[in-house]
């Protein structure tokens, strides 16, 4: 698929001719219980259209409230953003003619958004053959705005799931009227050729400071996050802004690298074909790495807003919005530098973490008593491995930083061999309990019987007449033989530096 | 002056998915340019010390708490739909638009 019918050209090539810019939008749903404006339940996952009212659908005489938790989320986005919050600011009717909002308009936010002027720094990693240095960059917030979620279409006809031959279409408004923050920066120059590397690093950071404000799952897989990427290019940083296009909906922080990438290449073969850039909405897909063309902005783009005569205006106490400015978390990058130093972690020991999305992991399982190094291990290691094999999230496994941590005493104590805290594991997972319960109901521990140790190491012996001579004769590597037979007989439940010890001591003595 | 033209009714019902014939078309923006008048009569009594409002009531920051409240069954919500199918509205097929 190519682009207006001209071709890519090579990113590395693309960037030495024109300068990009971005711009990312980002929606954020919170995790409030209950919609923007009405009491309906906001859980993931329902079945279609019971999680509904009369305002989520629309219904004549059905009047909006604002919930008063999205309203202080909104707030203290804001104010993490490094934003201005309105003295007085209006919601807005956004009008629009599609059937995912079925009273036909979006309430949003439009000349007065809650939140605006603000900043976030974002820490840009180096690339990963270290070619690229590591370097900070200041991404300007233009605003950040109170609206609604829509409901989701599902395409049926032609090729089912998408919209282009469907016959008809089904709609479920579960989602339509959760609460959702747009966070809108301001174009991002000077980034050069590490613009790709810049939009990963702010989705990344927006979505760690979020996390942090406790006020949205950000689960980008499923869609509580989701990024909005605007790319031009121009001939030089002191020309003009380009024409730009609009990448809906990429939904990872590989997939925002990817599409600015992507849309790079395909903006510099439109302009070197001397023909010029569409302003249109354009669509990632995740499967190709390409973008296709969508609806192309036009009138259709009239969204006639107007003051919702249904809300009133909001005028935040100053007071109360310094109460909540108290309630802020550390930032996630200083928080980062000060856990590292904590930990004792080296610079890839501690991105390792980073990039497993352990750190809050390995911070409660420390909290829990483990040592650091021991809960990275097992949260960047086995428990990583776990998580990939089943798709799910580290968070998601069935197994918490405590129990991780009691798992760790265990070992510590000489109880558990790594061996049998791997298989300790498998029945936490498995839901059959804590650490000491599994290790009790598996029977797992080490043999700590040191006269069963004994037996075996002696019967081991008896049975290998050949190898004992070997070892007499100074072969006390062929001692493996025997330690290999008695941890056989134990079912694996000794500890292999006693048995050593004993097989040594008996065949020596 | 007329306060709408016909060109600008013609674009209001583009955007309202309506259908509309030139006879049509010509008789509405008639129509509406009479609507407009009236109205425009408010801006004759306009001064400098009454700000533009688009609440007539001086309320602010109403608000409810986060408490969920019971709402609609499937069944219920989709009882005044014209089709469903799967415990979904069933729509009209959309082409070449996304929002």
């Amino acid at each position: 698929m190519s682009a207006q019918g001209v071709g890519l050209v090579d990113y590395d090539e693309a960037v030495s001719r024109f300068d990009p810019v971005l711009g990312l939008e980002v929606h954020v749903e919170l995790n409030t219980k209950t919609k923007m404006f009405s009491g309906a339940p906001t859980e993931f996952g329902a079945e279609p259209n019971t999680q509904v009212d009369p305002t989520s659908l629309g219904l004549p005489g059905a009047m909006p409230v604002l919930n008063a938790k999205a309203l202080e989320s909104a707030i203290r986005i804001g104010l993490a953003l490094n934003c201005s919050i309105a003295e007085r600011c209006r919601f807005a009717r956004k009008n629009y003619f599609y059937p995912d909002m079925p009273k036909n308009f979006q309430t949003s936010q439009y000349d007065e958004p809650i939140a605006f002027d603000g900043h976030l720094d974002v820490d840009v990693p180096a690339s990963e053959d270290g070619s690229k240095p590591a370097f900070t960059y200041r991404v300007q917030i233009e605003r950040a705005h109170m609206e609604e979620d829509t409901g989701k279409s599902l395409h049926v006809g032609g090729s089912t799931g998408r919209i282009h031959g469907a016959e008809y279409s089904l709609v479920d408004y579960n989602r339509a009227g959760i609460p959702l923050i747009e966070i809108v920066t301001r174009p991002l120059e000077g980034t050069g050729d590490r613009a790709p590397d810049v939009a990963r690093a702010y989705v990344a950071a927006l979505r760690d400071l979020l996390r942090a404000l406790e006020v949205s799952d950000v689960k980008m897989e499923q869609g509580s996050l989701r990024c909005d990427v605007n790319l031009s290019l121009r001939p030089s940083p002191d020309a003009p802004l380009g024409t730009r296009s609009e990448t809906k909906n990429v939904n990872s922080l590989r997939s925002v690298e990817r599409a600015v990438r992507y849309e790079v290449s395909r903006h510099a073969a439109v302009l070197d074909a001397g023909r010029k850039v569409v302003q249109e909405t354009r669509h990632w897909h995740e499967d190709t790495g390409l973008t296709t063309a969508g609806r192309e902005k036009s009138d259709a783009e009239d969204y006639r807003y107007f003051p919702e005569p249904d809300l009133v205006p909001i005028e935040p106490d100053p007071a109360w919005v310094e109460q909540l400015r108290a309630t802020l978390p550390e930032p996630p990058a200083q928080r980062r530098k000060r856990l590292q130093a904590e930990w004792g972690f080296s610079d890839p020991e501690f991105r390792d973490t980073v990039n497993a999305g352990a750190v809050e992991l390995v911070e409660a399982t420390v909290a829990a008593g483990a040592p650091p190094a021991a809960a990275r291990k097992w949260w960047t290691g086995e428990l990583s491995r776990r998580a990939n094999a089943e798709g799910v999230e580290l968070s998601a496994l069935a197994v918490t930083p405590a129990a991780v941590a009691d798992l760790q005493a265990l070992v510590d104590a000489g109880t558990l061999t790594d061996r049998l805290a791997r298989e300790a594991l498998d029945g936490m997972l498995a839901g059959e309990g804590g650490a000491a319960e599994v290790v009790a109901a598996r029977g797992l521990a080490v043999v700590s019987d040191e006269s069963a140790l004994v037996a075996a190491v002696d019967a081991a012996i008896a049975a290998n007449p050949g190898v004992v001579e070997k070892i007499r004769g100074g072969k006390v590597q062929a001692a493996g033989a025997l330690i290999g037979a008695v941890m056989k007989e134990m079912g694996g439940k000794a500890d292999a530096a006693r048995v050593r010890e004993l097989v040594v001591e008996r065949v020596g003595a | 002056m007329s306060a709408i033209s016909r060109a600008e009714v013609e674009h209001l019902a583009r955007l309202a998915r309506i259908d509309m014939t030139d006879e049509e078309l010509d008789r509405m923006a008639g129509q509406l340019d009479a609507v407009l008048d009236a109205v425009a009569q408010v801006a004759s009594v306009v001064t400098d010390d009454v700000p533009a409002t688009s609440h007539p009531v001086p309320l602010t920051n109403v608000t409810r708490p986060d408490v969920v409240r019971p709402g609609l069954s499937a069944e219920e919500a989709l009882a005044g739909a014209p089709e469903a199918e799967d415990g979904r509205f069933r729509v009209p097929q959309i082409l070449g638009e996304e929002a």
